[in-house]
Order: structure tokens, then C-alpha cells, then sequence
């Protein structure tokens, strides 16, 4: 009876499987083809949205029949990251364009999610237009390129002139050392205790966030880096990790920085950018050159007096050592999954949506550096936002994150370390130790080495 | 499933109160039967596909590698056993397993229970209107879905939550309560929430302990403690045993109220097994050591199960 039973459901399922194929082939076989968008609309970040309205329009004019189907994903950062991977994990889900972070994009690769554009790219003339370090940003082990860059971004000190001039600091400022930040910090605190003197980011609700703003401006500014090129090792334990740690237990303990629940909010992002700088809540900012983009009539909130309240300072490295100032970078790309039933089209949409003057447009509403060479020397592009010259010009002093598919865990791993260390549960040498463990059980033991002590 | 379980659990009550017991049936009344479930059959089928094949698979998947992004989501490998050595020296698997206990035993043997036989006991006797009206209150709390009641004690606990808003009005301060105590939290939650099932379980048993008995033992002379200890809990011994079990398997799989109160934090301060498991498969994109996991608190039900069964046997 049972095996009678089994049979017969096994049938069922067999032509339940058969009908959902049919009906999916029909669909993308008839003229009337639907091309999925995949990307994150969250809090303030609402350009990529208005990006993609836009180009959606502009597509389906010059494509009549074809429909764009925009998925904007309204979740935090690290939720989105997991939600396309799961997306793309399946061909009935997997959208046809993917709005990938450059710092995944190498572990995408890997997972087998995404399309080589080679074939595509060579006929696009546009592609020259590009330099070679934003192509490379999306390359895989395998020299193929899998995504087209929107933009790139750069990190750096916003602060309230009016606070810091209050503190008794003199402007412009310009701190040379950590010990410059903290004491600036600590000045805002004394002549102000209402205010909240800086702002970094740490912990898991962040994300990548916390990694890139928070930790990795401080690691890259030190002796030791997180990966190094030259050994092919990941470095830890190292006096740099932990002089990075201890720098965010002094912020924290101290009472220089939100308070711990504050940061551990997956909004925090959202509050820094869209309440607590332009209420002059907040002093100090690290962060990414996209947060004027919050403020910009089209943006989220448009704050008309932003320029003239913030100044912008490069952020020191620990003892003013190396090149003085550094940043980071980091950027997205937009991409063909490799589960798309229609890929030119897809790499069609994507050289619509990138074109020189749907570029201009997005790096200009977003506060992204541009990565098209005819886009950043454009006079437009260069005077639309007051800190564009700014955050370009720290692009010589920048840093690439470690482009391996190990990456996002090693992140991860960084982001545990955090947060330990900004709750108080670990001190930053206990933190370090666990971290260091992780690191060997995500890269394997022989491919970790210690830095400076 | 939570309904599903409160039926079993019923069931199970009524069975270990001893209900009626059927004759044997003969061979013609077993056929009819046997035809009679055979519209059961589609649903078999289905329970084994969707059910058991996913917990198969998440065996599997707990030898592997398996992953959200990277090598491991292409081409996932066999690993052995590696995934479980990992688990025994994960210092955050430690912490998981203590938090999970600690949970289970503050929330589902102590609160749960002791809560829902206090009220169960206080109710017997008492006049209609007040069994109704309490009775409502505390199953209200147990109807509510569990994301309903996380976010309730969210804007309760919450640093701008109405605790504190009343603590700062009658001038004690406040403090963050999911972020200093985050396990207490979750545990008056968890027991808030809970309740009103060992309540239902209690009063049922508490109902068919006999009358006669209780005042055999009143005009011995025992107290009402004695009563209580040597008399109603001896009767009702099933019930507690039936009762822990079903609120121990329920509670060690709890998910979203940790999840929506407190996610886990600060820290791992809060990171119950489930809620470890999600971290290390979905935030940390790592599948199969998430399996692992589960097959870890798969075990520690089967433990508490094996305590109860042993220590609360009834004596022959």
C-alpha cells in the first residue's frame, strides 16, 4: 500500500516538476521577456533605487516587449548579502542583474553564481573608459571579469566645525596620529557633554561596514596589514591588530563613542547619517564619501547646510607614520548571474545603466568617486558635490581590501573581535587570540603568520 | 506546529492519565482500519518528502562544507567529522550549549512549570468567574504569535521601553535590560509567553485527581504542603513528566523571540543554540558547520528526554 502510495506521489511530484519547467520556459520563450534586478534599498540608501527606476525606463523604451522587474531588497547590509546569495543559489530565483559589493564579489565568483563578461565587454566600447584598477576590482582567479564597477568610495573624518571650534580646536582640522583623534574626542566630551564626540563603526549588526569604517581604517594605518602581499600570509597576531583594538576600547570605555547598544543597532548607520550629524549630535564621523549623498536634495535627508557645518579631515595613521593620512576602498559592482536565462540582455542593461551619463548621474546623487575616466574629468561631475575633490584626492594614500573568497569570513571574524572588545567581554588580547584561531580555520594554519610584536 | 504539539500534548496527557483501553481488534476490523487511513497516505508521503528528506539532507550537510558563498557553495566537500571537532572547541559552541541549558531550565522547567502550577493549583476550587478570567489572561500571552510577543517585550525591556520609562518617572534610572541582562530578558519572556500551556496540562491532570483521596489525607491531619507534596504531585506524576518534556523540546528550539529581542547579543551573550546555528549559517554563510550545530541540540533534547523519562518514572 505504502509503495502503491509512494508511486503514485512520486508521479505527482514528477509532473508538478514537469509543469513549473514548462511554464518557466514558456514564459522566457515568448516574446514578452522579463529581466530581474537585484539590489539593496535600505534606510538612506535610496540612490541605487532611483538609479535603477530610471534606467528601467530608459531600457524598456529602446527594448519594446522586454519588461524590468526591479527587486530593491529592503535589508541591512549583512542581510542582503545572504539573501542574494541564497537568490542566486537557485535558478528559479536568481534575478538576472545582481548589485554586488566588490568585497563578495570574489567569493560569488567562486560559489559559481556569476557570469563571465569578457565576451561581452570586448565589444563595448565604454570598457576603455575604464582603468585598470576599477576593472581589476571585479576580476577572478581566473582573469575573467564579472562585474562593471558603478563607482568606487573613499573613507575619511567628517567633523561639525562649530563643535570642534567650541572644544577649543583650531580650524581647519587636520589630526596627525590616533592621539590627535582621541584627544580632539576627548575635548568635544569636556566642553560639551550632550554631545557624543565620534562616531566609529563596530560590530556584527554593521557589517562589512564595521570592518572597512571602523576596523580596517585603523589596522591599514598601522606596521601591520591584515594580508600580506609580499608573504602571501594573513597576519595575526600582530601589534598593529591589537593597537587597533585597544584604540576602539579607549574610544568606547571612555565614553568618546555611542554607546555600545547604540552601535549593536543594525540602523545605526541610518541614525549617524540621518539625525545625529545634521542635528550636531555628533562631532566626529569615520566614514565613507557616499554619506553626503544622504543629504543631497534628492536624498534621503536633504540637509541644504551640510557643506558649510562639516569639514572633512583624511584620517591619520597611528603615529603619523608612512604617508601621514590613509583611506580605504572599497566599491560596487553590477553583475550577470550565472543562473540568468537571459544574459545578453542582461549585460545590455548593465551598459545602459553604466553608460557615461547614467554613471555621471549615479556617482553624482550617491557621492561615489567616479571610475569612468570621461565621467572624473567632467566639470560637472567634478563640482557637484563640495567634497568631491576631496575624498578623490585621497585615492593616492587609499587601500585595497585582501581580494581572496576567504575575505567576507575573514570579515566576519573581525567584526566578532569588535564587538567583544566594544562590549567589554574580551580585552583586545583575548580578542585577538580568538581571532586569530578563526583566521586559521578559515585560511589554514600554514597561511597565517605573526606580524610585528 | 505549535497547535499540532498542544494537541499531542493533550493526547499524551489523556494517555498517560490512563484513558479507556479498546479490546483487541480481530482481523476484519483490522482491514476496515487500515482502509479507513488510507486517505492518510498523500499526507504520509508528503510528512516524508518536505519533513524527513530536508532533516536527511541537514545530516548530510553537517559532514560537508557546504556554504552560502565561496568554494563551498560550488563544489561542496566531504569533511568527515571535521565539522564536530571544530564544534567541540568552539568556544562559542561551549558558551551555546550553557546558554541553551540555562534557558530551558530558567524559562521551561522552573518558569514555565513551576508558574503554570502555581496558577493551575491556585485555580482549583475557585469560583467560575475568576478560573474564566484568569485563564483568559494567561492563554492570551500563549495565542499571541512569537514574533508578536518578542517585539511586546521589545517595547517593554527596550532602552526607550515603558520599564524604563516608568522606572525614570518614580526616579530608580533605567538601564538597558537587553543589553545588561539580555538571557534574563528572554527568559521572562520565554516564561510569560510559555505558561499557559502547563497551566492547561495542569489543570487537566489537577481535575481527575480524586476527592476522596485529598480528604482521606486532610482528616489524617496532613497539611496542605504535605497534601500537596505527598498526595496531588504522586497523582499527577505523568502529567509533570509529559509536561516537561513537550516544554523542554519546545523551548530548546526557540528561535525568534531570542532572535527579535536581542539577536544573539551582546556579543554571543545571548546566542542560544538555534540562534548560533542561524549565525553560522546565513550571517556567516557557513551551512555546514550550521548543521553541525543542530545535530548538537538534536542530541541535548534527546538528553533532557532520556532525565525525564528516568527520574520522574512512575514506581511500579
Amino acid at each position: 500500500m505504502l509503495s502503491k502510495g509512494l508511486r503514485l506521489a512520486c508521479a505527482g511530484a514528477a509532473v508538478a516538476v514537469g509543469l513549473t519547467a514548462c511554464s518557466s520556459s514558456s514564459s522566457s520563450g515568448s516574446g514578452g521577456k522579463t529581466l530581474k534586478v537585484a539590489y539593496q534599498k535600505f534606510g538612506n540608501e535610496i540612490h541605487v533605487d532611483a538609479h535603477m527606476q530610471k534606467v528601467k525606463a530608459q531600457f524598456e523604451a529602446a527594448h519594446p516587449g522586454i519588461k524590468i522587474q526591479l527587486d530593491p531588497i529592503n535589508v541591512s547590509e549583512n542581510d542582503y548579502y545572504t539573501k542574494i546569495d541564497l537568490m542566486m543559489g537557485s535558478s528559479s530565483t536568481a534575478p538576472d542583474v545582481v548589485y554586488e559589493d566588490t568585497f563578495l564579489i570574489n567569493s560569488d565568483i567562486q560559489a559559481g553564481y556569476l557570469t563571465p563578461l569578457d565576451s561581452y565587454l570586448s565589444t563595448w566600447s565604454d570598457w576603455s573608459q575604464f582603468p585598470d584598477t576599477a576593472k581589476a576590482a571585479a576580476r577572478g582567479l581566473d582573469g575573467k571579469t564579472y562585474g562593471v564597477p558603478m563607482g568606487t568610495d573613499t573613507r575619511a573624518l567628517y567633523y561639525n566645525k562649530d563643535l570642534l571650534t567650541k572644544a577649543g580646536i583650531a580650524m581647519p582640522w587636520q589630526p596627525k596620529s590616533w592621539a590627535d583623534v582621541l584627544a580632539a574626542a576627548k575635548a568635544v566630551k569636556a566642553n560639551d557633554p550632550g554631545v557624543i564626540p565620534m562616531n566609529i563603526y563596530a560590530g556584527k549588526p554593521d557589517g562589512e561596514g564595521s570592518t572597512m569604517q571602523g576596523f580596517e581604517m585603523l589596522l591599514y594605518g598601522t606596521q601591520d596589514p591584515l594580508y600580506s602581499s609580499a608573504s602571501k600570509k594573513w597576519i595575526s597576531p600582530s601589534k598593529g591588530f591589537s593597537d587597533s583594538l585597544q584604540f576602539l576600547k579607549d574610544a568606547y570605555s571612555g565614553g568618546l563613542t555611542l554607546s555600545p547598544q547604540q552601535e549593536l543597532d543594525p540602523n545605526v548607520g541610518n541614525v549617524v547619517g540621518g539625525q545625529l550629524l545634521p542635528q550636531s549630535k555628533l562631532a566626529i564621523d569615520l566614514d565613507g564619501s557616499w554619506v553626503t549623498g544622504t543629504w543631497t536634495p534628492t536624498g534621503a535627508k536633504p540637509w541644504p547646510a551640510w557643506s558649510s557645518t562639516l569639514g572633512e579631515a583624511a584620517m591619520p595613521t597611528q603615529d603619523g607614520g608612512g604617508k601621514g593620512t590613509m583611506s580605504m576602498s572599497g566599491g560596487w559592482t553590477l553583475s550577470v548571474t550565472a543562473k540568468s536565462k537571459n544574459k545578453d540582455l542582461a549585460a545590455q542593461f548593465i551598459e545602459l545603466a553604466l553608460n557615461k551619463d547614467n554613471s555621471a548621474s549615479y556617482d553624482v546623487a550617491d557621492g561615489q568617486i567616479a571610475v569612468r575616466n570621461d565621467v572624473a574629468t567632467d566639470p560637472t561631475y567634478q563640482n557637484s558635490n563640495p567634497t568631491t575633490a576631496f575624498f578623490t584626492g585621497l585615492v593616492p594614500v587609499t587601500n585595497y581590501r585582501p581580494a581572496y573568497a576567504e575575505y567576507p569570513k575573514v570579515s566576519d571574524a573581525i567584526q566578532v573581535a569588535m564587538e567583544a572588545v566594544i562590549t567589554g567581554q574580551s580585552s583586545p588580547a583575548d580578542a585577538m587570540k580568538s581571532y586569530t584561531e578563526s583566521l586559521k580555520g578559515i585560511v589554514g594554519s600554514s597561511n597565517v603568520a605573526a606580524g610585528t610584536s | 506546529m505549535k497547535f499540532r504539539t498542544a494537541i499531542a500534548g493533550e493526547d499524551l496527557a489523556a494517555a498517560a492519565l490512563g484513558g479507556p483501553t479498546s479490546p483487541r481488534p480481530g482481523r476484519a476490523a483490522r482491514l476496515a482500519r487500515s482502509t479507513r487511513q488510507l486517505p492518510l497516505a498523500p499526507a504520509l508521503i508528503m510528512l516524508i518528502l518536505f519533513f524527513l528528506g530536508p532533516v536527511l539532507w541537514s545530516i548530510y550537510s553537517s559532514f560537508t562544507n557546504a556554504a552560502l558563498t565561496g568554494d563551498g557553495a560550488a563544489n561542496p566537500q566531504w569533511v568527515g567529522l571535521e565539522n564536530f571537532r571544530r564544534l567541540f572547541s568552539d568556544p562559542n559552541v561551549t558558551n551555546g550549549i550553557w546558554l541553551t541549558v540555562v534557558f530551558v531550565v530558567g524559562s521551561a522547567v522552573i518558569g514555565q512549570n513551576l508558574l503554570g502550577l502555581a496558577i493551575a493549583l491556585l485555580m482549583r476550587g475557585r469560583n467560575r468567574w475568576l478560573r474564566g478570567t484568569v485563564g483568559a489572561i494567561v492563554v492570551s500571552a500563549w495565542v499571541l504569535p512569537e514574533v508578536v510577543s518578542a517585539f511586546i517585550w521589545y517595547a517593554f525591556l527596550g532602552q526607550d521601553g515603558t520599564l524604563n520609562q516608568v522606572t525614570k518617572a518614580l526616579g530608580i534610572g533605567s538601564q538597558d535590560w537587553l543589553y545588561s541582562s539580555p538571557m534574563l530578558a528572554v527568559i521572562i519572556a520565554n516564561t510569560w509567553r510559555g505558561t499557559a500551556f502547563s497551566m492547561l496540562v495542569y489543570n487537566a491532570a489537577l481535575a481527575d485527581v480524586p476527592l476522596d483521596v485529598q480528604e482521606a489525607a486532610e482528616l489524617d491531619g496532613a497539611s496542605g504542603w504535605r497534601r500537596l507534596w505527598s498526595v496531588t504531585l504522586p497523582l499527577i506524576r505523568s502529567a509533570i513528566v509529559t509536561n516537561l518534556m513537550l516544554i523542554t523540546l519546545q523551548t530548546l528550539s526557540v528561535f525568534t523571540l531570542i532572535y527579535v529581542m536581542t539577536a544573539g547579543g551582546p556579543g554571543f551573550a545571548s546566542s542560544t543554540l538555534p540562534v548560533l546555528m542561524y549565525q553560522q549559517a546565513f550571517k556567516f554563510s557557513e551551512v555546514g558547520y550550521g548543521t553541525a550545530i543542530s545535530l548538537l541540540l538534536l542530541a541535548i533534547g534527546a538528553v533532557f528526554s532520556f532525565v525525564y523519562v528516568r527520574v520522574l518514572k512512575p514506581e511500579a
